[in-house]
């Protein structure tokens, strides 16, 4: 089995932070933590390329990266690529397991990387790709790279991949069908004794889990504040533009709402399945305040109103969708240079 | 939008789903199907209402969120 190994700069031997923007280099050979990489994966499997890269140069030539990473993996004949681990390092997470998506949609070969569950990495690309949970602390290297082994022979043989519990991978959010000997109504009752005992049980629906965001700082002056509307009951300018879906919605929408001191049912509609939409539509302002916002704004409660206010559909989103309309939509603030939200949700 | 440093205040009338997900700054609004309202009110008296919903936001991101 023929592995190529991709690193960044602190890993790959070269430098901290101060070699973030080192051009990708290619060795023949494993490198680092790949030499480890190669004991545990045995007699039968040998890193044949290592490329090391920046943090930095990786974030930014993110496409000259992937084509570089590509043509050399190609030509090294890779049975398959593992990137990592990433540990917590979000730079290297992210390129890592932008790679990893790459030479598997391009190359067609298994791909194993490992990253912290907090690497932003997991929230890009969990559910295309296998990432063994790293944990954050560097020192676990071995055991790391053992479940990334275990996991590439896994791969590049074709066997069947065990549950992430099993195997010690980043739940994708994937349902499996299995056979099981009990009913629904028996496991649950079943569950609701353990539960009634003081028993351990384990759920068969995980709870989704928020990682917990520290607040910003308040804003110290709002009357100098430029201040957004985001909506997620679904308000669209009549015609709905931008084809917001009325449930799951992938995408978001921006309308402009400069020189209105309110807003007209007539001229607008509401895409959200989720409830009664008639009052809104008879007045989007009951959604969307630009009525009263716009009169704080000429007394100067607030420095200004933001041309434009924000609008998807929040409803049965699955939550990574969800968390990547507001990466979005967060950019695009950020670049309006918005000092602070409102945040409308039905 | 909080991870990227722009303090959010939401307004809605879920509370507990605002607490779920971790919002850190949250406003009980008026209702489902008119957060920002109450269309059995006379409509200044709606305005009214409406305003002092916005200006409760205003002085949540006035200030520090109180801890969850």
């Amino acid at each position: 089995m023929r592995v190529v190994h991709y690193l960044n700069q602190f890993f790959g031997g070269i430098g901290g932070e101060e070699h973030a923007d080192t051009e990708p280099q290619v060795h023949d050979e494993p490198v680092g933590p790949g030499r480890l990489l190669g004991q545990v994966l045995g007699e039968d499997a040998q890193v044949v390329r290592t490329i090391v890269c920046g943090d930095n140069y990786a974030t930014e030539n993110m496409e000259a990266l992937t084509a570089l990473v590509l043509e050399q993996t190609k030509d090294a004949q890779a049975d398959i690529f593992v990137a990592g681990p990433c540990f917590e390092a979000g730079r290297y997470g992210v390129a890592a397991a932008g790679l990893c998506v790459a030479v598997s949609s391009e190359l067609d070969i298994p791909v194993v990387t490992g990253m912290a569950q907090e690497n932003p990495g997991v929230d890009l690309h969990r559910q295309t790709l296998y990432i063994v949970d790293s944990g954050k602390a560097a020192s676990a290297m071995r055991e790391v790279l053992t479940k990334m082994s275990n996991m590439a022979h896994k791969l590049a043989s074709g066997q069947d991949m065990g549950s992430p519990a099993e195997e010690g991978y980043i739940a994708r959010g994937i349902l499996k069908d299995t056979f099981v000997e009990q009913t629904a109504a028996q496991r649950l009752v079943a569950m609701l004794d353990a539960k009634v005992k003081g028993e351990e049980f384990e759920s068969e629906l995980p709870a989704p889990s928020f990682p917990e965001i520290p607040a910003p700082a308040p804003v110290a002056d709002m009357s100098k504040a430029r201040v957004a509307i985001i909506t997620d009951g679904g308000l669209v300018p009549k015609g709905n533009p931008d084809n917001i879906s009325a449930w799951a919605a992938t995408n978001w929408g921006s309308y402009d709402i400069s020189g209105k001191d309110g807003l007209q049912g007539d001229d607008y509609e509401v895409s959200h399945r989720g409830y009664d939409t008639r009052y809104v539509e008879q007045d989007p302002d009951r959604l969307v305040p630009v009525d009263v916002l716009r009169e704080l704004e000429e007394s100067n409660v607030i420095g200004e109103l933001h041309s434009q206010f924000i609008s998807t559909s929040g409803l049965v989103n699955p939550i990574a969708n969800s968390r990547r309309l507001g990466r979005e939509i967060a950019a695009q603030l950020k670049e309006s240079e918005v000092d602070a939200v409102i945040l409308t949700s039905t | 939008m909080e991870k990227a440093g722009i303090p959010v205040c939401h307004v809605t009338s879920v509370v507990p789903v605002a607490k779920m997900v971790g919002s850190n700054r949250i406003v009980q609004g008026q209702g489902i199907v008119h957060v920002m309202g109450d269309a059995d009110l006379p409509a200044e008296e709606e305005k009214e209402l409406r305003r002092k919903t916005v200006l409760q936001a205003i002085e949540a991101l006035k200030n520090e969120a109180a801890t969850p």
